[in-house]
Order: structure tokens, then sequence, then C-alpha cells
């Protein structure tokens, strides 16, 4: 899809959160956090998956450790956030480097496997490691900076955070890393007989995109207040994947329409019934089926007719 | 008739790139048969022969796609056998891929973006600016997708892309394959432009007269073994080589 619907819907969506904290409803407060954050996650992942074309199923493994390390930092360190949050990205970022280099060798299915294998790991030592990580519990208690107490603020600092990462990752989709990511989905040997190193290339959009996942862990972690296990388990990962491919993959705005309505609808559905699964199930089915492309397929279309007229 | 043979070569003069008896195998059928060739700088050599020779392999083994399993192969005397094509086309080789294998949702100007490396020594570095100058149909399309260009479009934005990689010699497989005997007009055109302007070209293609125009030397495969070799007047003339090995 063209950058200036995109950018439009952007703009719309930015100055919409802008408006939602002076509606009076810390319900629709709370679920706005939630879906911002999600939507960050869901994006990260996306420079994988979309742009470079490696399908990860152990994204959730950086969401963790972000999650975690942030909580460790604030809390048992008693660091500033401003530090604290920076050293738990860089922390992620550098698990991504080591993971990376061993996962970016292998293709599509291996690949796949070889990155869950890996968050199964990170999920395992997060159960067993409880002086540090409170094991099956969870890491609960998290002490937060006295600016983001109050629900208000925390929105504030979650709409800048995710903003700005969010324009960083449209950056650097229209930079020529970005063109390089999607020349290597496109044809590996021929991005790489042009110069390009591939599998340096997507190492570098391995550690990125771990990156933005571990921001979205540590606003996650700061936002529940604590962090749990379940946050790296392979589940987590398969909902981050779902999402992406609900919006669709080859825009940068798709995996921002399917994680907030995979999780609208699931908060919707979980009052209702206990099926949130089959639910999900028809959901992805009806997706595949009619919308392969994703939900962006719709606006694609709608966007066309308006041109038209 | 002159056959290949690696004496020819002995000595100790270097040439920009020089092949020495490589056999490439796919899977379990060899498809290169002790394969032997040489450029020197601001030459065009023209790898001729019906399809499914060996050329494309040739070139693809040159370019460290498709790796020899013996043989050797030079670039300015220096060992890059097996090197990895990212490296070979950081050292100076460009490679121009049949069929016009472009990024069809990257458009013309980022095709050429991708494909950027950084300028040489001794060569007049290119820029989008030169390259539109080349292909100025490339410039009135530099937004637009390069899978929505026709052929010869597509055809010039492969020739452009690898150009931004500065390269010292040009690896063009079949360039006037598949588009409309105009554009291959227009090609061949751009091709002299090219070598006039100092590049070294190896040329695969299966059109004789578009080979014999263009070409100062040619070499002719056959069935992956090298079993002719002279300037491009010699070829010309030697209606025995082209009756046996070059016409349908």
């Amino acid at each position: 899809m063209t950058s200036r619907p995109q950018l439009i819907f952007l703009a719309c969506l930015f100055l919409a959160l802008l408006a939602v904290p002076f509606l009076g409803s810390r319900y629709l407060t709370e679920l706005a956090v939630q879906v911002m954050i999600f939507s960050l996650l869901a994006l990260s992942l996306n420079i994988l998956v979309g742009h470079i074309g490696l399908v990860s199923f152990g994204h959730a493994a950086f969401f963790a450790i972000g999650g975690y390390a942030t909580a460790f930092f604030l809390t048992r360190w008693q660091l500033p956030l401003a530090a604290a949050m920076p050293m738990a990205v860089l922390l992620a970022a550098a698990f991504a480097l080591v993971i990376g280099v061993l996962c970016v060798r292998l293709k599509a299915i291996y690949f796949a496997m070889l990155t869950l294998a890996f968050s199964m790991l990170v999920w395992g030592i997060i159960i067993k490691w409880k002086p540090v990580t409170g094991g099956d519990d969870g890491f609960v208690g998290i002490t937060l900076p006295g600016m983001l107490a109050s629900p208000q603020s925390f929105y504030w600092f979650v709409l800048a955070v995710v903003g700005a990462s969010t324009a960083l990752m449209w950056l650097l989709s229209k930079s020529t890393m970005g063109q390089i990511f999607v020349a290597i989905r496109e044809n590996e040997t021929r991005a790489s007989f042009l110069g390009v190193n591939v599998r340096q290339m997507q190492l570098i959009g391995f550690v990125l995109a771990a990156l933005f996942a571990a921001i979205a862990g540590s606003l996650m972690a700061m936002y529940l207040r604590g962090m749990y296990p379940q946050s790296a388990f392979w589940t987590q990962s398969g909902h981050i994947v779902i999402s992406v491919l609900l919006g669709g993959v080859h825009s940068f705005v798709g995996p921002i329409l399917g994680a907030s309505l995979l999780y609208l609808l699931e908060v919707t559905i979980h009052q209702y019934t206990q099926y949130w699964p089959l639910v999900m199930g028809l959901i992805l089915l009806l997706v595949v089926l009619v919308l392969p492309e994703g939900l962006i397929e719709l606006f694609r279309k709608l966007y066309a007719r308006l041109g038209r007229k | 008739m002159t056959m290949c043979s690696a004496s020819t070569w002995e000595g100790n003069e270097m040439s920009l790139l020089q092949v020495e008896a490589i056999n490439v195998c796919y899977g379990l059928s060899k498809v290169l048969h002790d394969v032997s060739l040489k450029i020197e700088t601001g030459e065009l050599v023209a790898l001729v022969g019906r399809n499914g020779v060996g050329k494309s392999t040739t070139m693809r083994a040159i370019m460290g796609i498709t790796p020899p399993a013996s043989g050797k192969i030079l670039w300015k005397g220096q060992p890059i056998t097996r090197r990895p094509s990212h490296l070979n086309a950081r050292a100076g080789l460009g490679y121009v891929p049949e069929e016009r294998r472009i990024f069809g949702s990257l458009t013309v100007w980022e095709n050429l973006d991708v494909a950027r490396l950084p300028p040489r020594e001794g060569l007049e570095p290119w820029t989008e600016d030169r390259v539109f100058a080349l292909f100025p149909d490339l410039e009135r399309f530099r937004n637009r997708p390069g899978g929505l260009l026709s052929g010869g479009q597509q055809q010039m934005l492969t020739i452009a892309r690898t150009l931004m990689g500065n390269p010292e010699l040009i690896l063009l497989d079949e360039p006037s394959e598949g588009v409309a005997p105009l554009i291959v007009a227009q090609i061949g055109e751009k091709i002299r432009e090219l070598r006039d302007a100092g590049v070294s070209i190896i040329m695969a293609e299966q059109n004789l007269d578009f080979v014999l125009n263009l070409s100062d030397r040619c070499y002719v495969l056959e069935k992956g073994v090298v079993v002719y070799h002279g300037t491009a007047a010699e070829l010309r003339d030697n209606k025995d080589v082209q009756n046996r090995y070059l016409h349908i």
C-alpha cells in the first residue's frame, strides 16, 4: 500500500488517541493503553514477517525479557526509569543478537522452529529462576516512579513511547535499509549479488524487532505492575503472529489493525463466553478465506473506491 | 578452429578476470566441463551458444551464486573461487541476471537505491542522475513499482541497478531475451555506451547478430564445453562453427 493513505491513517489514529483521556472513562483509557502496547508488539514482529520475510514464532521472548528486566531494574536495583527502561531494552537486544546469529542461518520453517525453541528456553528460565523472576507467581509489585503513578500520566507516557517507536519504525521502513529488507524478502540471491550481506541484514532486522518488542514488554510490565511467565509462552508468540496476519503483512499499518481488533474482540467476547479460542479460530478462518491479505485489504478497497469518486 | 586451453595464457600477465577449468554441478549432473576464459580491462567478451549450454551457469559460477566444484576463478590475479556473491559485488563484479529479475514491489528509484555501493577508484561514479541520463525512460517512472514496468524497461532497470554498484566488470546475461526487436537495438546501443565509458563486459547471448555487432571476442559453448574461441570477426567468417553450434 502506498505511503499517503497510511500516513493519514496514522495521523488520525494519533489524534483519536490524544482525545481518549478527555472522554473521562477510566476503562477506555486502560483499554487504549493495552491496545497501544499490543499494536507496538505486532508492529515490531512485522519488521521480520512483513519486511524481511522471516516468520518468528518466538517473538514473545523479547517482550518478556524487556518486561522482566524493567521490573527487576526498577524494583530490585531501584534504578530510575530513565536508566531501567533503556537497560532492559538493550539487554533484550543483546539476547536477540546471540539468538539471532544462530537463527538467521536457517530458512523458513527451521527459522520458525528455532525461534520457538529459544523462546521456550527463555520461558523455562523465567519459571525456574525464582529469586530473580518470581517463577510461577510472576514478578509482582513493581515500584513505578511517582510521576507515572496516575492512570492519566501513565497513558501519556505510553502514547509518547508508542508514538515515537511507531515513527521510528515508519522511518526505518522508508529508509534504504527498509528497502533492502524488502529486497531480501523478495529474493535473497538477487539481493546478495547486488552486494547485500543477507545474513547480516537479517540479523540487524532481528535485533531491531526484538528491541521494539522489549519496549512493548517494558510498558506492559509497568502497566500491570508486574510481569508473568505467560508473556514468554509460545501462545503469546502465536498471538502476535496472528495479530500480524489478521491485519496484513504487506503494509505498515496492518499489524496495528490486527492487534487492535484481536485484543478488543478478546476482551468483548470474554464477557460472554469462555470459548474465546473457538471464536478466534473462526475469525482466523474467515480472514484466510475471505481476506488473505488481511484487514488492510478492506481499507485498501475503501480507499480505492473513495479515490475513484 | 581454436581449441581453448590453459596453455595459451601462461606467463605472468594479469587479466581482469580469469576462469581456469571450472566444473559446475547441479546435484549429480555436471553442467560445465573445464570451462576456461578470460577478459582484459575494457573488453566486451561474449559467451554464445544455444539454450542450456551453460552460459548462465558460467556467469553464476563467476559471481559465486553457483560455486564451481573445481577449477579456479581469479579477479585481478586474486582467487575468488567460491567467494560469497555479496563480496564479489563489493569487489567490483556486477551481475545482470536473465529474465529481468527486478524487485517487483520496490519502485524504480528504490530498486536503484538498494543496489548502491561506494564509488570505485579510477571510475566515474554512477549516481541516479548518471543512470537516468543513460536510461531516460526510467526517470519518467522513478516512483512506479518495478513490477508494473514493461519488459524492455525492466531489462533497462536490471542493468541500471547493477550500475549503481559501480562495477568494473559486468556479467550481462541474455540482455536481448524476450524483448521487442526495437528495444533490442536500444539495449545494444546502451551496451556500446557502457563499453565506451570503460566498463568491461561479459555477455551471454543466443542472438548471434547482436553479439557480432557488439563484442570484441567470443567464446562458443556447447554442452558445457568451450568449443571455439576467437575474435568477433573470426567468428563472423567461420560458417562451419556457426552452423554446427549456433544455428537452430
